[in-house]
């Protein structure tokens, strides 16, 4: 897996050195939330939405999983930190950086190209920046979130990386405008 | 003859010639053409043949309705059969063929089933064929077969593209006529956010062919302009081309959309499915009209009167130079008037009433139009195309007063509102008897999640013919679905409009009403699947009284067309001859699609490479570029062997085997499922999902371990490693990660919510790499980092370290009997780590090895493979497993399904190796034969083979197998069936063929 960008009517790339870490534990608990700002910095999100300070996200995935993005260098590091801050409660923190696969979706267009594959709503009163949600992709599991106006992240698992990119690249493809 | 008018067409553009072929002849016509304009333009009547009888048929119809003009389309990777003449546009290039007929369209040897008519009524399928029995499959199946069909089956690779596209929104219009216009109007103007649908390319329906006149003007002008207002409105999404194909439960919709069905090759994807959310539903979807049902009505000449409007006005085609209507209402005379205002010649209006029409017929007789009425057509004369009718009484039985010479017949029997989306999710139907039609039942719609109705049918789909009555309708509804979902209505006005006054119809479902059998085997009701009067009164005489049963005896509605101009005829035709009244009848049910659509549409995006995710591992490329000879295993590849070249499948799995056995061997195990479990109570929770103890297991140790279903079945296995005091890592079978890591969670989330215990599906994390062999040690001395040896790493235990400079986790296990390591890394570092071993194993003779050699191994070793030993009845107690269940636990999954008498008895088959005499390899899943037949005359059995594999090690075929007390038959011969080769005698032998001790994987 590397680096790879595919320029159709919307722009779609592959991110290498994509940091995650998963976080099992009660998001409702104010001492998690505390351990949280402690190890990222980040606020717990709310449900449906992610927090970030520009280089780090913190995603809401469920009632008892956060997801964190960093960059990869960082992720050994931090799951370190989560780990000792997290450490008297229940709660587990996995390093998936290697799990997973990255992209993103780029320009005016993105919400229409996402719009093909996943079965949500993906206009801005529904998706709104900062939004973050769980989803099918085609026919995989993925995760999107809506980072600002234009672009949208999105990750899948590893394996079907190439799957994903391909369906991405072939939804974005010129001529397959729906709005054009 | 058809041909084409110097003037009008208001879709045509006369400046753009478009050339096509039809039949190998090459044919022009003009940019806004349909293939049905265009070949009528040419005087190309004749369209197709008609499934039974092959009648020869011309097209009936102007739209989606049309049951005759079928053809096959385009050709090699755009082939499409049963396209609708009708609904495809025209464009250069285009190729198109008529259906059902051998050798020619005008010439069709099948035609004599014509002549056989009265031979083959309804039922005489079924009746002719039943006896004996025998001959159905091996004669008259194949027989029916190849002449049965019509378009022929695309061979070719589709060549285009198909989309999904998701699209959520609070009210859907479907039927851009102007009761659809003014539903959405009025819709978004409440502020709705609205998607407006029309399956032609043009916006308006009917109403500029009708001449309708709203708020004062032509209706192009008020079309026009609202388009335009529609098409300024942020929230409002128009669209063309896009046919609202079904409706279903919880608000759902489909739309498809005809992209480039008339620009092929241009690039864009062909099709796109509309998958559209909507809480509210307008069926703005028109009427039909209906033919007449008289003799010879199938003829190519006789055709819809609206659809002869249509072709004038639409595409300045006159299907005749004398064109007889014949009606039961006043709208065909807007027929007459049109074609008598373009110069063409109308012989005579037959209306079937004896009080005639209104203000349209005076005015068609000031035109000077001759108009009889209480009067029929007796018959309609003609062979390939018509030449004239005979007139009768409509009251009479057909004694013929007239005879007209004509090319054309327009007819019409009244309209039926297009009720399918409506009823698709249940919405009801009510006739009625003054406009003989079905109309929706408003109080009895179909109900979304909230209990509340999700449709609303407007305009004529709602059973209103008048212009003023449709946009007053189109307008209610587009306010009320607007309000359903909290908008609030504007005070706004629906716009007026201007109707001639019409009177009323007269329900005509014979002509002439007291017609002999004669004629009404003549009088088609379903054109496309050949039902006449005759055969649905056959039906009800024979007994089939309900509609559903008498329509799958006569076939009626059952073509393409799906009965879009004959269900209503057939059913009124059944009632009569049931003398029942129409509405307790009842219609046939309405399925969605509305109009067949492509598969590929329904496909989308998963068709060729995106047909289904493949997963991959990280070291999969590696695999591909060395001769990977793939294997699918849930849904990821794995290489089966390592083919060199030249070699031999079987050639390089034995090859791999030795080489592991004697050498060294890398196997990518990185599909294993990973699964990580944490928490206080997490030892408690793997003790419940084990059969075995998991909870006592020492930090830094592997435990090799079962998991059931709650009925006891053996579900997976896998090695389990016990990380720190509340952490264990769960390894499961490559098909089983995501499905174990479920069946965790739903014990979790459901049943034991309080218990302190966190699950996280790591599999995907890591690359593990399987460094099997004799020399696997040394090869991992060799990279360096960390202590493998005995003392420091015994059979079953892990530790961290790195090897070659890489993090990983080295667990001591073996799936071969051979000194075994499996080795994760970080993905990312996967390839690196793989070809770091590649390297250094050269000095030990590696080799890659894939699933074959694998299963080979482990059956040496006679260890179970889950899906092979197991099937969903087998427990680990049929598998000598029985020492992997702990006896110390109170409870563990499954544990009391294995109490039950039928599991806990020594009466079950269970596992033996198997070694067939000669020495050659058992057929996979061969049946032990035992004495005897059972009560359905079937041999008995005593066992099957459940792994079979060539020992390239032992030289000598071997198989593991359950056999009925298989463990207790030790050395018996007992005889295997054998589809290929024959029965095989087999020795039950220990399932363990290979180092009993397992002295070699201990050192």
């Amino acid at each position: 897996m590397s680096d790879r960008s595919f320029q159709g009517y919307a722009t779609v790339e592959q991110i290498d050195g994509q940091g995650m870490i998963t976080v099992r534990a009660d998001l409702a608990d104010p001492k998690v939330a505390a351990a949280f700002k402690k190890a990222t910095g980040l606020a717990v999100p709310e449900t449906g939405k992610a927090t970030e300070d520009g280089m780090r996200v913190l995603a809401w995935m469920s009632p008892d999983e956060a997801m964190v993005f960093c960059p990869a260098a960082d992720a050994g590091t931090i799951t370190a930190d989560l780990k000792s801050a997290l450490a008297r409660l229940h709660a587990l923190v996995v390093d998936v950086s290697d799990a997973r696969a990255a992209f993103t979706v780029k320009g005016p267009a993105a919400r229409e190209v996402l719009a093909k594959l996943a079965p949500f709503d993906t206009s801005a009163a529904s998706f709104a920046v900062g939004d973050f949600r769980r989803t099918r992709i085609g026919q995989i599991a993925g995760a999107v979130y809506m980072a600002n106006d234009t672009d949208i992240g999105l990750v899948c698992f590893r394996s079907v990386g190439d799957y994903a990119w391909g369906i991405l690249c072939a939804s974005a493809t010129q001529g397959s405008e729906v709005f054009a | 003859m058809s041909t084409r008018l110097s003037n009008g067409g208001r879709f045509l553009n006369r400046s753009r010639a478009v050339k096509f072929k039809f039949n190998g002849k090459n044919f022009a016509g003009f940019e806004g053409d349909t293939l049905a304009s265009a070949l009528l333009a040419n005087d190309q009547m004749l369209m197709g043949r008609s499934f039974k009888y092959h009648r020869p048929r011309g097209v009936v119809a102007s739209g989606a309705e049309e049951p005759n003009a079928l053809m096959n389309l385009g050709a090699e990777g755009r082939f499409e059969p049963n396209a609708r003449a009708t609904t495809t546009e025209v464009f250069n290039g285009l190729v198109a063929g008529s259906q059902n007929h051998f050798p020619s369209l005008e010439f069709d040897v099948g035609a004599i089933n014509a002549k056989l008519s009265r031979f083959l009524p309804a039922g005489f399928y079924y009746k002719m064929f039943i006896h004996p029995r025998p001959l159905w499959k091996h004669v008259y199946e194949p027989f029916i077969r190849k002449s049965a069909g019509l378009g022929k089956a695309p061979k070719a690779v589709d060549a285009d593209r198909y989309e999904h596209f998701y699209h959520f929104c609070d009210v859907m219009v479907v039927g851009g006529g102007v009761a659809g216009l003014q539903a959405a109007l009025a819709a978004g103007q409440s502020g709705a956010k609205v998607l407006l649908v029309e399956q032609t390319a043009h916006w308006g329906g009917r109403a500029p062919v009708d001449g309708v006149q709203i708020e004062g003007q032509p209706a192009q002008d008020w079309i026009d302009a609202t388009v335009a207002t529609l098409e300024g409105m942020e929230n409002v999404t128009l669209r063309t081309r896009t046919m609202g194909a079904g409706v279903y439960d919880h608000g759902y919709a489909l739309g498809y959309e005809r992209v480039a069905d008339h620009t092929p090759g241009d690039g864009r994807p062909r099709h796109r499915l509309w998958r559209v959310r909507v809480p509210q539903i307008i069926t703005a979807t028109g009427a039909i009209e209906r033919p007449l049902s008289f003799a010879g009505n199938d003829i190519p000449g006789v055709m819809l009167a609206s659809a002869v409007r249509d072709y004038v006005v639409n595409h300045g085609v006159a299907v005749g130079d004398r064109t007889v209507v014949v009606t039961n209402n006043d709208d065909a005379y807007r027929t007459a008037i049109v074609l008598k205002e373009a110069g063409l010649d109308v012989p005579a209006i037959v209306d079937a009433r004896a009080k005639g029409g209104d203000a349209l017929a005076i005015r068609a007789q000031e035109l000077g139009i001759r108009v009889l009425t209480g009067k029929a057509v007796a018959k309609v004369k003609g062979g390939k195309r018509v030449t004239g009718i005979a007139l009768c009484a409509q009251a009479g039985g057909g004694a013929v007063l007239e005879e007209l010479a004509c090319d054309a017949v327009a007819m019409s029997g009244g309209w039926s509102p297009v009720v399918h989306l409506w009823s698709h999710c249940g919405g009801k139907l009510t006739w009625d008897d003054a406009a003989a039609m079905f109309r929706p039942d408003g109080t009895r719609p179909p109900l979304g999640a909230n209990g509340e109705g999700m449709v609303i049918a407007a305009g004529a789909a709602n059973g209103h013919l008048a212009t003023g009555q449709i946009l007053h309708d189109g307008h209610k509804a587009g306010q009320a679905a607007a309000a359903a979902t909290g908008h609030a209505a504007l005070d706004t006005k629906a716009p007026t409009a201007f109707d001639a006054t019409e009177n009323a119809l007269e329900p005509v479902w014979l002509m002439p009403q007291g017609a002999g059998y004669a004629l009404r085997s003549k009088a088609w009701l379903d054109f496309q699947n050949d039902v006449k009067v005759s055969d649905v009164q056959l039906a009800a005489q024979e007994g089939f009284e309900s509609v559903e049963h008498a329509k799958r005896y006569t076939t009626l509605g059952m073509a393409t067309d799906q009965g879009k101009l004959s269900n209503i005829n057939g059913l009124a035709i059944l009632s009569k001859a049931l003398n029942a009244d129409i509405p307790d009848v009842g219609t046939t049910t309405f399925r969605p699609p509305y109009h067949p659509i492509s598969m590929s549409s329904l496909a989308g995006e998963a068709t060729k490479d995106h047909f289904q995710p493949l997963r991959k591992t990280p070291m999969h490329a590696w695999h591909d570029a060395n001769g990977a000879f793939w294997e699918p295993v849930g849904q990821w590849r794995r290489p089966y062997c390592y083919k060199r070249k030249g070699e031999e499948t079987a050639a390089a799995v034995a090859r791999e085997v030795m080489n592991t056995r004697t050498n060294l061997g890398l196997l990518d195990a990185s599909t294993l499922g990973k699964i990580i479990v944490k928490g206080p109570d997490a030892g408690k929770f793997l003790d419940m999902m084990y059969t075995n103890m998991m909870s006592n297991l020492k930090p830094g140790r592997c435990r090799y371990g079962l998991m059931c279903s709650e009925n006891g079945f053996l579900s997976d296995d896998g090695v389990v490693a016990r990380i720190d005091d509340d952490t264990w890592l769960c390894h499961t079978t490559s098909g089983g990660a995501d499905r174990i890591h479920a069946h965790m969670e739903e014990w979790l989330q459901t049943e034991w919510w309080d218990w302190k215990v966190w699950v996280v599906n790591a599999t995907e994390q890591y690359a593990q790499v399987a460094v099997v062999g004799p020399n696997a040690r040394k090869v991992l001395e060799k990279l360096g980092g960390m202590d493998v040896s005995k003392d420091a790493l015994p059979f079953m235990a892990w530790a961290d370290g790195t090897l070659g400079g890489i993090d990983c986790r080295a667990y001591r296990i073996s799936f071969s009997g051979e000194l075994s390591y499996e080795i994760a890394v970080p993905a990312h570092q996967g390839q690196a780590f793989w070809d770091m071993l590649m390297d250094a194993g050269q000095a030990f003779d590696v080799m890659p090895y894939g699933t074959e050699c694998l299963h080979i191994l482990r059956a040496e070793k006679g260890f179970i493979m889950i899906g092979d030993e197991t099937d969903g009845t087998v427990i680990p107690q049929d598998l000598g497993l029985g020492w992997a269940i702990s006896k110390k636990k109170d409870d563990y999954l499954g544990k009391r399904a294995q109490e039950r008498s039928f599991m806990d008895n020594p009466d079950r088959w269970q596992l033996v190796g198997l070694q067939t005499l000669d020495g050659s390899v058992l057929e996979d899943g061969a049946y032990a034969i035992a004495d005897g037949d059972n009560a359905n005359g079937q041999r008995n059995t005593q066992g099957r083979v459940t792994s079979t594999y060539h020992s390239p090690t032992l030289g000598h075929g071997i198989a593991m197998g359950l056999v009925h007390n298989g463990p207790n038959r030790m050395g018996e011969v007992i005889e295997f069936t054998g589809v290929e080769r024959g029965n095989k005698k087999a020795k039950i032998v220990s399932p363990v063929f290979y180092d009993p001790d397992g002295e070699k994987q201990n050192v």
